[in-house]
């Protein structure tokens, strides 16, 4: 356990006095001069030993001419966030990389450059990541309208309070989700070809034994492919059936989940955060609500503490039970192990349902509580649960670890070491598999987790194998967790104050944070006392995880590169937001 | 299985029922359809999960004869659109419903796939597929449960029981049906049938917006 959580605040002193601390009401961390940023980062690299880069975003703060670079530090032995913000002109906006500090930046900076339009000197690889090469603007800047806009809030003044319904179509000229730039002619148009992505990558052209010239190819795996854990695309380098390069390819799912949640209620935002990580809407949900709960400064009843800590711990179970369930499939034990992570993951759902009223997008958690109370029924329906699961895990471990085809598979392929898991920003169960013991639930403790005795797991070897040993440590230890959340339930009140559809956010910023089952999802909030949020950003764990890929990728075979996907688990509603 | 193959009003003896079966041509070709639909093995997003959870032990479609989710569109019967469709995703899907051969059907899972959905106003959403694919069924939900997607592919079963050989199989026809054109990514997507359209809607733009923003004029 780790007691450094009084880091950021107290001693300021220590930092030199190019470090502005953010004084603003309701702000928090440092300001940095932006041509300073980078000297910054190897400085709390080096000397402070904020060795992890969680987050890399950005906050457009139109009219004014600002644009504000958000970085969250942590150090990998625990504590709190570091957070340190540079000012842009919107105009220029230019700011040296971090990825030759903290490589973990690559692809939140490509994000940043696509949806922000901040340019990163020196970032190796700076291409659009989210949408496609050839896209028009800048997305999350707030002077760029998508085809449907309509207005900047929720409701919209020409809806409500009369109750008319618009159909966004009939305002486009195009009568289409739309929006071309003036004298586009679309015949004239030649499209990206990917050669830009291509071209971006390694090219090991080697002289064979014989003396003859052998070339590499390349292989685009997805965006349709059964392997891919949905529409994800890599695009592999091959030297015969060795990786010699590779890039992640993503995008194919990107639904705006940002820009739609800025135009939100705060509230409003909640359905959609179930949509990000589809299988783990619990998860998504308690993240959202301890951000909003930070502006709001309110906290929930005792009960709604524990209903909340059950939930989150039930879907943990559920994303790993199918985390490994799939992870066999790519392994090639097609479909049978799945059946068997898919029956259990029923029950929870069942109990989810009974719960909240939908299957997979619960919608369960509210600023100050959780929405229902949970009766005596579900939590006999809980207790059936927790009485089967262990025995099931059981018997999933006794048919799957025994497998020589598993662990041939499975052991030494994919190897992580922990130094690059922790500079590639990695977090969750691929972080603890590489011998990191790192968990945000006693790293950061939030909510009530620090009540309860439960180990974290952590695994030595950095492969394949270790990942699945881990989650199935890891259902283990929240059954443990849940066991002791039934046992000391308390009754009372599941919410603070009334039910209320509007919260009155009072102007700040948020990051609230919670060791979802994939790492750590966190959600950074600017609120300027409006009724939406004036910046919504979702770190997505699954999507800096994928910094890594490429990595683990290098040297091994085509068919490892599936399995060391299926090993990292990603769900593309979060990866793409 | 004898009740939908055998015509009605047909009588068969006491002793040969069961043995014979007294139908007409489409009713045995399209009963060997609605039987054996493939679903193209592709998942989009959020309603992918539900469509594995239904063809997983507790729901299990291969009681319609749909078990078999082909990785290939070649072999695919019909596509489960399971999920929301992104501008950047639908150049894809459209050219893997030109690969599937027909008779083809399209079903649109869930609120995403059928209109957009919660994502419509997103900027890189399509808003449902069926701007691109001519969709069969509609399954509202969001997501729909396993139960209702099972609905809804029996509605898809039911359709393909009142397609007559004679005026509805238009794949047997001369000419076939022409492929879509896929669409291509340039400043927004471009559908290749209303390049007209766009080129008339970007002219009418020019004067009324700034060299450097793209935004759409609304009132």
């Amino acid at each position: 356990m780790s007691d450094q959580s009084a880091v950021v605040g107290t001693v300021t002193e220590v930092f030199p006095d190019w470090f502005s601390p953010d004084s603003r009401p309701g702000y928090a961390g440092y300001i940095v001069p932006s041509e300073r940023m980078r000297e910054a980062a190897g400085y709390l690299k080096n000397r402070k030993h904020f060795d992890m880069l969680t987050s890399v975003t950005s906050a457009d703060y139109f009219p004014e001419d600002r644009i504000e670079m958000v970085y969250h530090f942590r150090r990998s032995t625990g504590g709190e966030p570091l957070r340190i913000k540079c000012f842009l002109s919107r105009v220029e906006s230019q700011i040296d990389s971090l990825v030759d500090v903290f490589p973990g930046a690559e692809l939140q900076e490509r994000e940043v450059w696509d949806l922000m339009g901040v340019r990163f000197t020196g970032h190796p690889d700076l291409r659009r990541i989210l949408t496609w090469e050839g896209f028009a603007g800048h997305p999350l800047r707030k002077d760029w309208k998508e085809p449907f806009f309509e207005d900047e809030i929720k409701p919209y003044k020409s809806r409500w309070p009369e109750g008319k319904f618009i159909r966004a179509e009939e305002k486009n000229p195009l009568g289409d989700n739309l929006c071309f730039p003036p004298g586009f002619d679309p015949e004239s148009w030649v499209p990206d070809k990917d050669e830009i992505l291509y071209k971006s990558m390694t090219r090991v052209a080697k002289a064979g034994e014989d003396g003859m010239d052998s070339d590499t190819i390349i292989v685009n795996l997805g965006p349709q492919h059964p392997s891919t854990h949905g529409v994800f695309r890599m695009v592999a380098r091959l030297d015969g059936e060795t990786v010699v390069d590779l890039k992640p390819v993503m995008g194919y799912l990107h639904r705006n989940h940002e820009k739609i949640g800025e135009r939100n209620t705060f509230l409003g935002n909640m359905p959609f955060t179930d949509r990000l990580d589809y299988i783990c809407s619990m998860s998504n949900n308690f993240a959202y609500a301890l951000a909003v709960e930070k502006l709001l400064n309110i906290a929930p009843p005792e009960r709604a503490e524990y209903i909340r800590v059950i939930m989150a711990e039930l879907t943990r179970i559920v994303n790993h039970l199918v985390a490994n369930g799939f992870l066999m499939n790519d392994l090639g034990a097609f479909f049978t192990p799945v059946l068997y992570s898919l029956e259990e993951r029923e029950f929870i759902l069942d109990f989810f349902e009974a719960a909240s009223g939908s299957r997979m997008m619960c919608n369960y958690y509210r600023f100050g509580g959780v929405v229902r109370d949970l009766d005596e029924n579900m939590m006999s329906m809980l207790k059936a649960i927790l009485e089967r699961l262990p025995r099931k895990m059981d018997e999933l471990e006794k048919y799957l670890i025994g497998s020589e085809i598993v662990r041939i598979r499975s052991e030494g392929v994919g190897i992580l070491t922990p130094e690059a898991a922790i500079a590639n920003s990695a977090t969750g169960p691929l972080l603890r598999a590489s011998g990191v013991p790192y968990d945000l639930r006693r790293a950061d403790p939030y909510s009530i987790y620090d009540r309860f005795d439960f180990d974290v797991c952590v695994r030595y070897h950095g492969d394949i194998y270790d990942r699945f040993m881990l989650r199935i440590d890891e259902i283990r230890q929240s059954i443990r967790i849940l066991k002791q959340a039934v046992r000391d339930m308390p009754s009372g009140p599941v919410l603070t104050g009334k039910p209320q559809y509007q919260v009155r956010v009072p102007a700040g910023e948020a990051y609230g944070r919670v060791e979802g089952p994939k790492g750590e999802l966190g959600f950074y909030l600017v609120s300027n006392g409006k009724t939406n949020p004036a910046r919504y950003h979702v770190r997505a764990p699954t999507f800096i995880n994928l910094t890594s890929l490429a990595g683990m990728s290098r040297g091994n075979k085509v068919a490892d590169v599936v399995t060391i996907l299926g090993s990292i688990d990603i769900v593309l509603g979060e990866v793409d937001r | 299985m004898k009740e939908s193959l055998n015509s009605p009003g047909v009588q068969i003896p006491e002793e040969l029922s069961g043995l014979v079966a007294i139908t007409t041509l489409d009713r045995i070709y399209n009963w060997g359809r609605r039987n054996s639909l493939w679903p193209l093995m592709s998942g989009l997003a959020c309603c992918a999960i539900e469509m594995i959870c239904t063809a997983a032990s507790r729901y299990d479609f291969s009681r319609f004869g749909m078990e078999v989710m082909r990785p290939s569109p070649r072999q695919a019967d019909f596509m489960l659109i399971s999920g929301t469709v992104t501008k950047k995703m639908v150049p894809q899907l459209v050219r893997l419903y030109n690969q599937m051969p027909e008779p083809k059907y399209v079903v649109a899972m869930g609120a995403c796939a059928s209109g957009g959905g919660p994502f419509k106003e997103g900027y890189s959403v399509v808003p449902g597929i069926d701007k691109f694919l001519p969709v069969d069924v509609y399954i509202p939900g969001c997501p729909p449960t396993p139960q209702a997607l099972l609905n809804g592919l029996m509605k898809l079963q039911e359709k393909i029981d009142h397609q007559a050989l004679k005026t509805d199989a238009h794949w047997y026809k001369k000419d076939g049906s022409a492929p879509i054109p896929v669409p291509i990514l340039g400043p927004d997507l471009i559908d290749l049938r209303k390049v007209e359209q766009i080129r008339l809607a970007s002219q009418v733009q020019q004067p009324a917006s700034d060299a450097d923003n793209n935004e759409v004029p609304h009132e």
